[in-house]
């Protein structure tokens, strides 16, 4: 068995009083792409948001074979986890250029990605590099919030919900571009809801209900358990 | 008249830039962590009162670098073990911390300086007149208080948009969550930002107290003023707050410098009804202005002349 990049175990999470996590164990191995589905309300969210520690967690969270479950979200930013939040959080009056920047952690060594890269994957935000965030598309600026976590060169990029409210064609780059952080060896957790990407780029796929994960499988398998999609993701 | 007029605007400008000095500091921490700083102006009082001590004894420029950084240092130290640990409790609790600090810092200048204004001049080396204009001449210190709040603007300005920390104290006056999340410790940039704001408050109270009067009751009459200009800048908001220093500067200066009333001007047709209403001159009604324009601003525009939010 591979190594597991991050393994999840037993995890809790509430929002005030309200019970939102009840025990979920998965994990992701290096490079890989796993998907995370489930309807709206199960968790999904707020599963990545306690590993990153912006939601106070209950339970194991290990990374590289680290705990980091209680550490500040800077803390496990530095460790080399990136987040994507679904509300995007573009700096409005930042330029294309500064937001990009902000990614950087400063730390000394090789990385990964540089800004030449990403303006090559994506000329529109070198076009734009000098024009605010705020005025960006809302295609452009989840190019942008992507980006920007990639330039902290993180060894994991969980993504929350990116191709939510985008153009088809800007659905077809944003898979390219997931497919493309993979291929240079970024682990990738994806929180979906559209099931035609994340079968298509996934190599393993979890469904939760109820704050639990309740189906892991491959995209064949899941495409094949119909009862499952219909009982867990079907609307 | 055009003596009045030009004299007026240099005061009310310089008024307007020492405003700004310290409405800077508060509106960056307010729009960083929600905290509206009552003890803002205190930062600025011990400025002056440091700056009187180490004056006194190593000289002006020495006391013109240090006290600032002593009040600065002071002020991470109020953020890190005082406002961190409040925080969670809520921004009542935050904003009650500040409001008891003000007063603890008030009666503490009172027990080691005494109650009565300190004796802190102007050094010798900018006592002298800078130019004389229409028979009216205009102190050299006061063209130095005036360029050193024109420099320290620049400088800010210069770190905040062209310096990678800058770029972090930006991005996290809208999205402190995210700022984090990308790797960047913000705990540590608030400290930063309370540090620098409180230092330059203290750079004012440093430059302020030997043109003004340094006494414990200096904090408590300006902190007001500096709501007010935040306030009707736009919380949060760097450039409002630049404006609304220079607007308040110049209209209560020029105020108070004039002495007409309304009998003035009806003469001897003001109807007796109203009393001595009639001879309020508008100098008596200077005190008055800045909080009138803050009542108006939060009735007719609550978000202030360039700010995003109500809160």
């Amino acid at each position: 068995m591979r190594a597991r990049l991050l393994e999840v175990g037993d995890l809790h999470a509430y929002y005030g009083k309200s019970h939102i996590l009840h025990g979920a164990t998965f994990s992701v191995g290096e490079g890989e792409i796993v998907s995370l589905l489930g309807r709206n309300g199960v968790g999904r969210s707020t599963t990545i948001k306690a590993i990153m520690g912006d939601v106070p967690p209950k339970g194991s969270i290990r990374f590289k074979g680290e705990q980091i479950a209680g550490l500040k979200p800077h803390q496990i930013a530095r460790k080399g986890l990136g987040y994507v939040p679904e509300t995007r959080d573009i700096f409005p009056a930042l330029t294309v250029r500064q937001n990009l920047m902000l990614g950087e952690k400063g730390g000394k060594g090789a990385r990964r990605w540089t800004m030449p890269d990403m303006f090559g994957m994506f000329p529109r935000l070198e076009e734009r590099a000098d024009t605010p965030g705020g005025v960006l598309s809302g295609g452009e600026q989840q190019m942008l919030t992507i980006c920007r976590t990639l330039m902290g060169d993180p060894d994991l990029i969980m993504i929350d919900e990116p191709t939510e409210g985008l153009s088809p064609l800007m659905v077809e780059h944003v898979g390219r571009l997931l497919e493309e952080i993979a291929k240079r060896g970024v682990a990738i957790l994806l929180v979906e809801q559209k099931l035609a990407i994340a079968l298509r780029i996934s190599k393993r796929l979890y469904v939760m209900g109820h704050g639990k994960i309740v189906y892991e499988g491959t995209p064949a398998a899941l495409e094949a358990a119909s009862a499952i999609r219909k009982e867990w993701l079907e609307v | 008249m055009l003596q009045l007029v030009i004299f007026s605007t240099l005061n009310g400008v310089l008024y307007g830039m020492l405003l700004f000095m310290m409405a800077s500091g508060l509106t960056l921490i307010f729009s960083m962590m929600g905290v509206l700083n009552f003890a803002h102006a205190s930062f600025y009082m011990l400025g002056a009162y440091f700056g009187f001590e180490i004056s006194r004894r190593l000289g002006f420029w020495p006391s013109f670098f240090v006290a600032p950084l002593l009040v600065g240092a002071l002020g991470a130290l109020v953020e890190r073990y005082g406002l961190r640990r409040v925080h969670k409790f809520g921004h009542v609790s935050e904003l009650l911390f500040t409001f008891g600090l003000a007063f603890i810092i008030e009666e503490l200048t009172q027990m080691f300086w005494g109650k009565l204004p300190v004796d802190y001049r102007v050094p010798p080396s900018l006592d002298f007149v800078a130019f004389r204009l229409l028979d009216t001449t205009y102190p050299a210190y006061r063209m130095f208080m005036l360029l050193t709040a024109i420099a320290m603007f620049v400088f800010l300005l210069a770190i905040l948009t062209r310096t990678r920390i800058g770029l972090i104290v930006q991005a996290a006056l809208t999205h402190p969550d995210t700022v984090a999340m990308l790797g960047h410790n913000v705990p540590r940039i608030f400290m930063i930002v309370f540090g620098v704001g409180a230092a330059l408050a203290g750079l004012a109270g440093v430059i302020a107290g030997p043109a003004l009067v340094t006494q414990p009751s200096m904090a408590s009459s300006l902190g007001p003023i500096l709501f007010v200009v935040i306030v009707v800048g736009g919380l949060g908001s760097l450039q409002g707050a630049f404006f609304a220093s220079l607007l308040i500067g110049v209209v209560q200066t020029f105020a108070v410098a004039m002495n007409y009333s309304l009998a003035e001007a009806f003469g001897a047709n003001a109807p007796p009804l109203l009393g001595d209403l009639w001879q309020v001159t508008i100098a008596q009604l200077a005190p008055i202005i800045p909080y009138a324009l803050l009542v108006l601003m939060l009735i007719l525009r609550p978000t202030g002349l360039m700010g995003t939010r109500e809160t």
